[in-house]
């Protein structure tokens, strides 16, 4: 080994048996670790301790409502694309309690609280707020969609005008160890996006996988302090341009293509397309592209409260516009229908998400075409609103 | 014009640390005002923020009944009562609102806000003022109202133009005779009359071919329901008023009050954060697209 210190913006390599010990260090330094996991024939996101966890030698093969693993038997722990869960689940939690408030009865014994959670008088209800500090995620694997999508999600969440302090204090502890993607999918099309497949920064370190080691890109000061205690070597030009290689290879093998040329007018000037009737017939309304979806933010908040309405729990929940709650007033629902639900999901997400965040809500991961159970496909149903608007 | 809520922060119910935790208040006074209809008088239980809080005309509290949930009200008083008291005028139809109207006095609600636009009253100083109006949709414009009769000289010719379902559903009535001796024409109508009414019959929009409307010099400020405000944009169009003068109060489903629940989306707008009240030129594309 070279006596060296990593710079930002430098590559080198890593056996493959130093990326456990990264991943011990990350821990014991408080983060918890959260990868690539096979479970339930397929690729989650959760946490994992070390190199073991990861899912070693697997590919996926995914499709329209598709999805298979496949064994390779190859020394690869990054080889399958995209795990069928995003990132949002950590630094936009699924279920997030807000506050609980009990009410008080004359005569009633009060429960002692413990001494640090702040509690507040509200007449007869007493109310206790969520206290438990922000988990300090470390995540690995993470691909240059996903970072986009995290980034559009930033957007979102942390306007200048406001923010999420949920999201704000996990995303400003958070830890990103990415991966450049070698093999995509044929529901990918990152490259349409402009999202992939290559890191452009944004993480701490990036891993490039290769058979026997993995080049590891430094993206931050933190990355690099952590890069520092491991026993990483300066990789040959050769090995560089395999890795360079193998990078320009996936970005040449897209399964997807998506035209943004003219997004999003096409979209938004085009409210009234007979495409919109079509998808309907087709589309269950069942809100799973929504849930796999790395960027879609809607949120409900519910009280969940007990029979005798004494206690509530108020709690931040993942809603959907596919929900047919989700447009409720009083005066009656705006979108009754699946067509205007529909039409609502692909025109905020490929359109007016611009005039609200300055993106393209989508960045080309395309869960939402593997997890959609009847196979609707966005890019498809794009193209064919492009034709139709044409002829 | 949109809220800054970190800018706001000292004036502001809630919380930007917290999540859609609400400030408490006590309801003080319950003013029934018709079928179905009651006013909230809020005190803040915490001194300093009743100092502090602050609202324009328009703007909306979310108010949270314990074990419930929120729902959108807008301010129905003056912005410089001198109790301080805030009202909120509710319309019992949802299970939150259903829920306040069994609220007693002493009863502790949350309330996150003020959220969203104003009236404009700034662009209205020199000019004619039509304000339309029907049923639950005349309590986010009385704060309007207050505004303009503290200030009446700063204002051209003011119509109110207000319906109910019947004339038991007209809200505020004792205070009619008050806003004409202040110098402003107030117009009604019922969808169905008793034996007590003998004024008109009709829609609000219909209202409209009693006013002489100067296109040059008018603004229109309206909130009732869809269809009526579809009807006060033809009639206000059609004697020539600028669509940039037609100022509509949307409602859509609120939740978060901050533009990233994503519930209240209206094309590229949060109608909680760049709305609820907006000229109509910036409508135009999307407010008559069915289910847009």
């Amino acid at each position: 080994m070279i006596e060296m210190n990593p710079t930002i913006g430098s590559t080198v390599a890593l056996r493959k048996a130093e990326l456990d010990l990264l991943l011990a260090d990350l821990r014991s330094n408080g983060y918890l670790t959260v990868g690539p996991h096979q479970q339930d024939e397929s690729i989650l996101y959760q946490e994992i301790e070390g190199l073991q966890d990861l899912p070693r030698g697997f590919m996926s093969e995914q499709g329209p409502a598709s999805y298979r693993l496949i064994q390779t038997g190859r020394e690869r722990y990054f080889d399958f694309i995209p795990a069928a869960q995003s990132w949002k689940q950590f630094l936009f939690p699924p279920c997030h309690l807000l506050y609980s408030a009990h009410k008080e009865t004359p005569g009633e014994q009060i429960q002692e609280h413990a001494a640090d959670t702040r509690e507040i008088k509200a007449g007869k209800w007493s109310v206790k707020e969520n206290d438990s500090p922000a988990p300090r995620y470390a995540l690995v694997g993470v691909r240059a969609c996903e970072l986009a999508a995290i980034s559009v999600q930033d957007k979102v969440f942390l306007r200048p005008d406001y923010y999420d302090p949920i999201y704000r204090a996990r995303r400003e502890e958070l830890f990103i160890l990415a991966v450049n993607c070698l093999h995509p999918n044929a529901t990918c099309f990152c490259v349409s996006m402009g999202t992939g497949p290559r890191h452009q920064g944004g993480f701490d370190l990036c891993l490039t996988e290769l058979d026997d080691l993995f080049l590891v890109e430094v993206g931050s000061e933190l990355g690099r302090s952590f890069l520092a205690h491991r026993n990483f070597y300066l990789p040959s030009a050769f090995i560089q341009t395999a890795a360079n290689q193998a990078i320009g290879m996936a970005a040449s093998r897209m399964g997807r293509s998506l035209d943004t040329s003219d997004l999003p007018g096409l979209l938004i000037e085009n409210l009234n397309t007979e495409r919109w009737n079509q998808v309907a017939k087709r589309c269950l309304s069942c809100a799973n592209c929504t849930q796999v979806c790395p960027t879609c933010f809607c949120w409900d908040a519910a009280d969940q409260t007990d029979v005798l309405g004494k206690h509530t729990r108020r709690e931040r929940l993942w809603d959907s516009c596919f929900n047919p709650n989700y447009s409720y007033v009083v005066g009656g629902n705006t979108r009754p229908n699946i067509r205007s639900r529909y039409r609502q999901w692909l025109t905020h997400k490929l359109g007016q998400w611009k005039a609200q965040f300055g993106v393209l809500g989508c960045v080309g991961c395309g869960r939402c075409i593997t997890w959609c159970p009847v196979g609707i496909d966005l890019t498809e149903e794009v193209a064919a609103i492009r034709q139709e608007v044409k002829a | 014009m949109t809220t800054n809520l970190i800018e706001m922060a000292p004036y502001y119910a809630g919380s930007t640390e917290r999540l859609l935790l609400p400030t408490w208040a006590e309801v003080v006074k319950i003013t029934p005002e018709a079928e179905g209809v009651s006013t909230f008088a809020l005190r803040f239980i915490d001194p300093e923020v009743q100092k502090h809080y602050r609202w324009l005309p328009g703007q909306f509290n979310m108010l949270y009944v314990p074990g419930y949930g929120e729902a959108a009200i807008s301010m129905s008083s003056d912005v410089e009562s001198s109790n301080g008291l805030v009202l909120h005028t509710i319309r019992h139809a949802g299970s939150v609102t259903r829920a306040a109207s069994r609220l007693k006095i002493g009863d502790v609600v949350g309330l996150r806000g003020p959220f969203g636009s104003a009236w404009p009253l700034k662009e209205m100083e020199g000019m004619d003022v039509v304000i339309a109006c029907g049923g639950i949709g005349l309590p986010p414009l009385r704060g309007a109202l207050y505004s303009i009769i503290r200030e009446r000289e700063k204002y051209g010719k003011i119509t109110l133009l207000y319906g109910a379902r019947t004339p038991k559903d007209l809200l505020y009535p004792n205070e009619y005779d008050d806003w004409v001796k202040a110098g402003i024409e107030v117009q009604s109508t019922v969808d169905r009359g008793d034996e007590t009414w003998d004024g008109r019959v009709g829609v609000v929009p219909m209202l409209f071919y009693h006013v002489r409307v100067d296109p040059h010099k008018s603004i229109v400020i309206a909130c009732g329901p869809e269809i009526m405000m579809r009807f006060v944009i033809y009639e206000s169009l059609a004697r020539r008023i600028p669509a940039e003068h037609i100022f509509l109060s949307l409602e859509r489903n609120m939740k978060c009050g901050q533009g990233f629940c994503g519930h209240c989306q209206m094309g590229p707008y949060f109608i909680c954060k760049d709305g609820p009240i907006f000229p109509f030129n910036k409508l135009g594309p999307y407010i008559n697209v069915e289910e847009y």
